[in-house]
């Protein structure tokens, strides 16, 4: 069930409806080809050897066997690729230099953690590839490793990454913090605990490499950046402009397929056999193959007066960053930019900390650091507001950002921040209350947050993209952006259909090609629609210029007279004087008038912040909403239902609201799995999880219907005042549920996820303090 | 191992002769003759991607083995469309937006026609037990529910106007 409300009468006829988008029905025919659908003559069929051990010495591998397999088209290891690296920087448009801290392609002697890639084939088919992985002889000596973040930087420690296994470190400095405790009549201080999870994204790894007739290395695969060209290609030891990223429809990332994943093995592969190959990964190697979301411990130590203000905040965040470092001191930084929540603080401590560990490394999970930061926040004002005797929300209401505020880094907040009408929404829909029922008890939470949309602006995010209108006035646009199954590229469509004047159907969208469409920047961060929303924009804006121009000269009028629409230019006053939209298109071809246009559309440039005081600027603009759950907690099997989930977010602009709400069903699924049942276990760093049936996602079985509420203030940076969705709709949904779990039985669980187990324990405990 | 074995199969209303090891699963088979439709996701029964109907019935082609299907009816996602016409079920999915990254929609789909096969006016809790074993990542199931009673609905209309 969605619900849309409009704050501002604008006349949109394409935006805002919830259009069929454009990638739908070739997805429900199954005609639709995903990147392991991709198949050539010749082609060779790829298997990666993994490391049984979390920490060892490599002290031999013999391949010789597995060579002499017949059917076996190469083996590479360590020793075929000399100083070979793979980059663990942040993905897409930066093109900073190589960092000391990245991977090795295959392990030349140093296993880190447990799935680390030891030795690659190619064979003739993928039998004989997983025949000749097992032929692979190889000795490893067990080291001390080391697993738990806190004991990773204790001195003495083994060395993950030099020289001390700290790789991320933020802090904020604002106001006066021991003024700030010293006004408090109430301290609250927690520490929270958050669990690796996993991506579960249902289309494993998979992509398909061949070198053409110019030596470029095609790369056709399941990616949320075809940017990756430039790693890839410093990491095989060619020219960026000799690979290539063709990507496909994507079955899912959530930012799992933000880092390289298969890339860079199709190309060593790729390029010493000579022949197309193709490697998909298994669940089992999906669930090694990528980066998890980062365990975190907060320590959170809030400062109330008594009508309910916060005086003060300090938060200490110790972060889980497993064996290499990825996206590790960016997640934190987000993680710090959040710590507060969406209020106003004047008084701000923040020590953030990444450490390595012997763990799988941790990388960008959607809500990327503010997912976990929004776990430690929400948990706190609904403590506070117990200790002080007010009602959550008024108590939120009462320390809400205002536009205009300043954040945590000492930056205003420009955009609209509807904390306060999304939380009343979200609250109001889950309408009457259920009754306990005996030992099951109902409660109920909310959670507000704030969470970025844009890319951190010292990275001087940019988005190309180009439309074109055809001969018969048909629209072609092509933008790099991947699409990874929340509507970018049909809301692409969307956009040029309007400035157009034509229907989504009219339009034709190439995506995600490095060769042939702009370079759109990565599916991450909550920046496509922002980003290649405004790139399409301005570029369909220029030919509408041009077209307007062209139709008032027919219509003897100014431009501002004309408007496109329904596939006719017409006069605004006088809609029966019209033309048909071909028409318009072919007589400007007929005279030579630009039908097309490629632009660059650039976030806001900053520097970086300073690092003692965390001042600054950071992001472009912040998304703000609530999430609002019911839960049953069975007492005495400890056993969470979600009852009722709501979503309302300011998203500033729907573009399709179909696609919106999708995306906050769907958020609120995940987070439901964050709080009550996911978990990536690991002992000594070896996955014990490797499964879905051990790894447990929501099912059908375990969701309620869930609701989503549209707010749109018109005020966010994207097209047409857009801010964001994808990230946002997920990362209040855990703390909803830890606080209604909270309500229901009057104890809080501290640590994610809110397992069975837990509650009993919980209230066991409670019982025996009483 | 054994050389091929030769399987007669009707894969979405077309007979084919199916050589295959006997090891090979259905998800297999049919991904190698073009069916790429039927995906991937675990082979290992947990996550229904890969579902396929078997003579009208929802099961995961990655558990079945092709050698064991001689003389069955294989349905797959593509073989639901009714000419240039979407089948209800797909034409419900795209409506209500049921589909995002679609990667477990052919899946989805499969398992709820199943269900219909029986249960042409399904609660909401048959639907939830009918799509139990189909995982899916994007959506949070809720546009799926929509679109699998709405289908039910447009398919009852069909049945009694025939």
């Amino acid at each position: 069930m969605t619900e849309t409300e409009s704050w501002a009468n604008v006349n949109l006829r394409q935006v805002g409806r919830p259009l069929a988008r454009s990638d739908a029905p070739g997805k429900a025919a199954g005609r639709t080809r995903y990147a392991g659908d991709y198949t050539m003559p010749n082609m060779l069929h790829a298997k990666v050897l993994r490391s049984p051990e979390a920490s060892a010495r490599l002290r031999r591998i013999d391949v010789s066997k597995a060579r002499a397999l017949p059917g076996v088209a190469c083996v590479l290891t360590a020793a075929d690729l000399p100083d070979r690296k793979a980059s663990t920087d942040i993905p897409g448009q930066t093109g900073k230099k190589k960092l000391a801290t990245d991977q090795q392609v295959l392990v030349k002697e140093r296993v880190r953690y447990h799935g680390e890639p030891l030795a690659l084939v190619a064979a003739e088919t993928q039998t004989i590839a997983e025949r000749a992985a097992e032929l692979i002889d190889f000795e490893l000596e067990p080291l001390p490793g080391v697993y738990d973040p806190f004991e990773a930087m204790k001195p003495g420690a083994p060395i993950v990454t030099a020289p001390d296994n700290v790789v991320g470190q933020h802090k904020v400095r604002k106001g006066d913090i021991a003024k700030g405790f010293a006004e408090a009549d109430e301290i609250i201080e927690n520490t929270f605990r958050t669990q690796f999870i996993e991506h579960a994204f249902l289309e494993p790894e998979v992509g398909l490499a061949w070198v053409d007739e110019n030596d470029v290395i095609n790369i056709r695969v399941a990616t949320q950046v075809i940017e990756h060209f430039r790693p890839i290609a410093e990491a095989v030891g060619v020219p960026h402009n000799k690979v290539r990223i063709l990507g496909a429809l994507v079955g899912g990332g959530f930012g799992g397929k933000e880092d390289v994943t298969v890339e860079i093995y199709l190309a060593l592969l790729a390029q010493a056999t000579g022949r197309p190959v193709r490697l998909a990964y298994t669940r089992e190697d999906s669930m090694f193959g990528h980066g998890k979301r980062h365990p975190f411990v907060i320590t959170h130590r809030t400062g109330f007066t008594n009508d309910g203000r916060i005086t003060a905040v300090k938060v200490t965040i110790t972060a889980d960053s497993g064996a290499y470092v990825f996206l590790s001191p960016y997640v934190l930084l987000y993680a710090t930019v959040a710590a507060p929540g969406p209020y106003r603080v004047d008084n701000v401590h923040v020590d953030a900390v990444a450490a390595a560990t012997n763990n799988m490394f941790t990388s960008a999970f959607r809500g990327f650091g503010a997912a976990q930061a929004c776990v430690a926040h929400e948990a706190q004002m609904d403590e506070a507001a117990k200790a002080l005797g007010i009602d959550r929300m008024e108590l939120r209401r009462r320390n809400f950002l205002r536009t205009g505020d300043k954040l945590v880094t000492g930056h205003p907040i420009e955009s609209a921040v509807w904390s306060d009408e999304c939380m009343i929404k979200a609250w109001e829909a889950l309408g009457e209350r259920t009754p306990d029922a005996g030992p099951v008890k109902v409660g109920r939470g909310v959670a507000t947050y704030q969470q970025s949309y844009g890319r951190i602006t010292w990275l001087h995010d940019t988005s190309e993209a180009w439309v074109g209108v055809e001969v018969d006035g048909s629209v072609v646009v092509r933008s790099g952006v991947t699409d990874i199954g929340a509507g970018q590229v049909s809301a692409l469509g969307q956009i040029a259909a309007e400035l157009l004047g034509v229907g989504l159907d009219d339009v034709t969208i190439y995506n995600s090609d490095s060769a042939v469409t702009p370079l759109a920047g990565t599916t991450t961060a909550t920046r496509g629609l922002y980003m290649t929303g405004n790139a399409v924009r301005l570029a369909a804006e220029a030919i509408r210029g041009r077209f307007l121009a062209r139709a008032a000269r027919e219509f003897g009028v100014e431009p501002g007279e004309v408007d496109l629409a329904e596939s006719k230019a017409f006069l605004v006053d006088r809609p029966d004087t019209s033309m048909a939209f071909k028409d318009l298109v072919a007589l400007c071809a007929s005279e030579g008038v630009h039908r097309s246009e490629l632009v660059m559309f650039r976030a806001p440039f900053t520097g970086q912040i300073d690092p003692e005081t965390g001042q600054g600027r950071v992001h472009p603009d912040y998304a703000y909403g609530a999430h609002a759950v019911e839960v049953a907690v069975d007492t005495e099997t400890g056993e969470v239902t979600v009852l009722k989930s709501v979503g309302a977010h300011d998203v500033g602009q729907a573009i399709n609201p179909d696609a919106v709400a999708g995306q906050i069903e769907g958020g609120a699924a995940m987070g439901q799995g964050y709080a009550l049942s996911e978990e990536l276990c690991y002992e000594e760093g070896r996955l014990t999880t490797p499964s879905f049936s051990e790894y447990l996602i929501p099912t059908a079985m375990d969701v309620p219907r869930y609701q989503s509420i549209i707010l749109e203030s018109r005020s966010g940076l994207g097209p047409f005042g857009a801010k964001g969705i994808g990230e946002p709709a997920l990362t209040p949904v855990a703390p909803a549920i830890a606080n209604a779990v909270a309500d229901a039985i009057g104890v809080r669980v501290f640590d994610l996820p809110i397992t069975p187990e837990k509650i009993v324990m919980a209230l066991r405990r409670a019982e025996a303090a009483e | 191992m054994r050389e091929t074995e030769t399987t007669t199969l009707e894969i979405n209303g077309r007979t084919r002769e199916i050589a295959a090891p006997p090891n090979q699963t259905l998800l297999e088979t049919l991904r190698e003759h073009g069916y790429f439709e039927v995906k991937s996701g675990c082979e290992k029964g947990d996550c229904g991607a890969c579902a396929v109907l078997v003579d009208g019935e929802a099961v995961d082609s990655c558990l079945t083995l092709t050698g064991t299907l001689e003389g069955r009816a294989i349905t797959t996602v593509a073989g639901l469309k009714r000419g240039e016409e979407l089948h209800p079920l797909q034409a419900a999915f795209v409506k209500f937006g049921s589909i995002q990254c679609g990667y477990c929609t052919p899946g989805l789909i499969m398992a709820a026609q199943s269900l219909l096969n029986e249960t042409p006016e399904p609660s909401d809790e048959d639907i939830r037990l009918a799509l139990s074993g189909n995982l899916c990542r994007c959506t949070g199931y809720t546009k799926v529910f929509d679109a699998v009673q709405e289908a039910a609905r447009v398919l009852r209309e069909e049945e009694s106007a025939s």
